[in-house]
């Protein structure tokens, strides 16, 4: 018997999902092109485009009479920033936004180290959970909770009477630009609830950044004879210091926006976020809010500068 | 003279696991000494006790004669060159070499000079200002030496120091270690599971197995002499003639080693200091230098023989696979192992 073989017809290509694959292959650009253009309207258009359009309100005239904004570009507004009183708001918020930033590095840090370096497995995933367990609850609801904490007869003060911390507490609310009349009308309270609100932002990037560091390191840093302070202080400090800029833009820059805690806790007088609240809200003067909005951008941008030149970046 | 680094009765237990199980050892000063095993042999934790990364569960470990379990890592008089080299990303190289003169509190300029001077005995004189991450391998390599040297340790250990390196990078730093250590004088302890690097680099080779020593000796008692079927077959190939095998050569039980190379193929009476065994040749191996066929003896085991190839000839093409041989070698090329671990 004679057998005709015939070629196997080759496979069809296959549907049009195939061939749709099959082209993204081959155009790499298109694939990244298809991939990108959702996030990239949306970051381009929608929040690009209102934020500056929002700034360049900053520029429109505000009638103090009429209450009317008219588009007629001025630099009153931006000039109006440099007033004493707008002026003195600027430098509360961001005095308060380097005290808590450099709080927060503080407390984070030893916390990071201990979970990047001596915890694992179920220890690690607990510690985890209970740095980003506060961020769950609302933020409204803890900064409510902290007003009562704080109060007169909260908590807090109970802690101080028995353990008869009182002449200190006191003494701290007597320093001036610090206290208050109590806790929860001071800058002192102000900034304690700033510091518990954003120190997970801090510790969950310099865990990240220690976490990244092999022992080897230490390791050869001990071989070489560098005692563990030294070690600290050469190796682990300065490779650690990425995460830490990380971590104090977030807390720096939510200190700087925010606008609820001022309100709740702490003495009179505005932050830069309430002020923002305060004149488009209550006032409507929406060009006065948006030159405020120019400032935590420019803070930020000074600040990202200045971590940068001093080497923030350079590690890795 | 007292040893550069002394072992007595060292363990290392991990859990359940014995990392290092009674090992004594005596490193002579100013040797290349390297501890040759496989991963998980023990090798590594021996040097990391020696480093002091490691405390041993029990036993005494002495450098120069000092007593050094319980002292930290930079309480002692040895520096290591890491596997992964372990150089530190923020600084350049020049302060990675100076690193461990700058913890010690020598001045700049000192330290400075004294890094330059390490660099340039490591060929990387005008690379002091460059980041590790601008290095190759084989750089990071010599600037992870240069940093071990420059505190001038009495004893260097080095930990698998050319496992990443391509061959002909790692023969030549093999060469130019082995010169630096000639040139310093000081005690090289260096751990491989590299047995031909070992053999050519090494005054002295200890065989780990399982966290014991099997074997101490110079590479080429080593190769020639080797005590226990496991240094036989680790050092270098050999062919472990054991139980019936054994006792039909000898009268005892008591196996032999015989290496591929003293094997010959070849019809003809056996001489009277010569052994003559038949088998199936079932496998043959081009290796460029030599071939290598696999004999199947009757009684089912394997020998491996190994033949030179001349320049008038490879032996490949004198013989077949399947086809039946006579191997033969000199009595004399046998050596006695024992069964065990020494």
């Amino acid at each position: 018997m004679e057998l005709t073989l015939e070629a196997a017809e080759r496979p069809a290509t296959g549907g049009p999902l195939r061939r749709l694959s099959d082209l993204l292959y081959r155009k790499p650009g298109l694939y990244l092109g298809l991939l990108l253009a959702p996030p990239l309207t949306w970051f381009g258009a929608i929040y690009l485009g209102s934020l500056l359009n929002l700034l360049w309100q900053g520029f429109y005239t505000f009638d103090d009479f009429s209450m009317t904004v008219t588009p007629e570009l001025t630099l009153a507004n931006f000039r109006a920033l440099l007033q004493p009183a707008n002026f003195d708001i600027i430098l509360r918020t961001l005095s308060m936004a380097v005290a808590v930033t450099l709080a927060c590095a503080a407390l984070a840090f030893p916390i990071a180290y201990y979970m990047a370096r001596y915890t694992t497995g179920r220890t690690k995933a607990f510690c985890y959970i209970a740095v980003m367990l506060p961020m769950w609850a609302s933020y409204i609801v803890k900064a409510y909770a902290w007003t009562l904490l704080l109060a007169k007869g909260g908590v807090v003060q109970w802690f101080v009477e028995n353990l008869h911390l009182q002449p200190v507490l006191e003494f701290l609310l007597g320093v001036p630009g610090v206290g208050g009349s109590t806790l929860s009308t001071s800058h002192l309270g102000r900034f304690l609830v700033f510091v518990y609100i954003w120190v997970p932002f801090m510790i969950l990037p310099i865990q990240a950044a220690l976490e990244r560091l092999p022992p080897s390191l230490l390791q050869a840093s001990a071989d070489l004879g560098a005692h563990p302070r030294q070690t600290f202080f050469q190796v682990i400090l300065p490779l650690s210091v990425p995460g830490i800029a990380a971590g104090s833009l977030f807390t720096f820059s939510l200190t700087l926006g925010d606008f609820i805690v001022p309100q709740l806790i702490g003495p009179p007088g505005y932050f830069i976020g309430s002020m923002v609240y305060a004149q488009q809200g209550a006032v409507g003067n929406l060009p006065m809010a948006a030159a405020f909005t120019l400032v935590p951008i420019a803070l930020i941008a000074v600040y990202l500068s200045i971590i940068k030149r001093l080497g923030a970046f350079d590690a890795f | 003279m007292t040893p550069a680094v002394q072992f007595t009765d060292v363990s290392r237990v991990f859990g359940a696991v014995k990392a290092v199980d009674r090992v004594s050892i005596a490193i002579e000063e100013g040797e290349f000494f390297s501890m040759l095993g496989p991963s998980g042999s023990g090798k590594t934790t021996c040097l990391r006790l020696i480093a002091g990364f490691e405390q041993p569960t029990s036993g005494s470990i002495r450098i120069h004669g000092v007593e050094a379990v319980g002292l930290p890592p930079y309480q002692r008089d040895v520096n290591t060159v890491f596997q992964d080299y372990a150089l530190f990303p923020h600084l350049s190289v020049l302060d990675n070499v100076a690193y461990g003169l700058k913890v010690k509190g020598v001045a700049r300029s000192e330290r400075h000079a004294r890094a330059e001077e390490a660099l340039a005995m490591v060929a990387l004189a005008d690379y002091g200002v460059r980041k590790p991450a601008q290095l190759s391998g084989g750089q990071r390599q010599r600037v992870a030496l240069a940093r071990a040297l420059v505190n001038r340790p009495r004893v260097l250990l080095l930990d698998e120091p050319l496992g990443a390196l391509d061959l002909k990078l790692r023969e030549q730093m093999q060469s130019e270690l082995k010169k630096l250590q000639r040139q310093l004088g000081i005690t090289f302890i260096f751990v491989t599971h590299d047995q031909s690097e070992a053999l050519s680099m090494s005054d002295r080779v200890a065989v780990f197995n399982k966290g014991r020593i099997e074997q101490v000796d110079s590479p080429r008692n080593l190769y020639r002499q080797p005590a226990t079927p496991f240094v036989a077959e680790f050092v270098g190939t050999s062919n472990v003639l054991a139980g019936d095998l054994a006792r039909r050569l000898s009268g005892d039980e008591q196996p032999f080693s015989i290496r591929p190379e003293h094997i010959r193929l070849g019809e003809g009476t056996a001489a009277a200091d010569e052994i003559l065994v038949s088998g199936l040749l079932h496998d043959i191996q081009y290796q460029g230098a030599t071939t290598r066929y696999e004999v199947r003896l009757d009684n089912g085991e394997n020998l491996a023989v190994a033949l030179g190839n001349d320049h008038a000839r490879d032996a490949e093409l004198l013989y077949r696979p399947g086809q039946r041989v006579t191997a033969r070698w000199p009595k004399a090329a046998m050596v006695r192992l024992c069964s065990g671990s020494v």
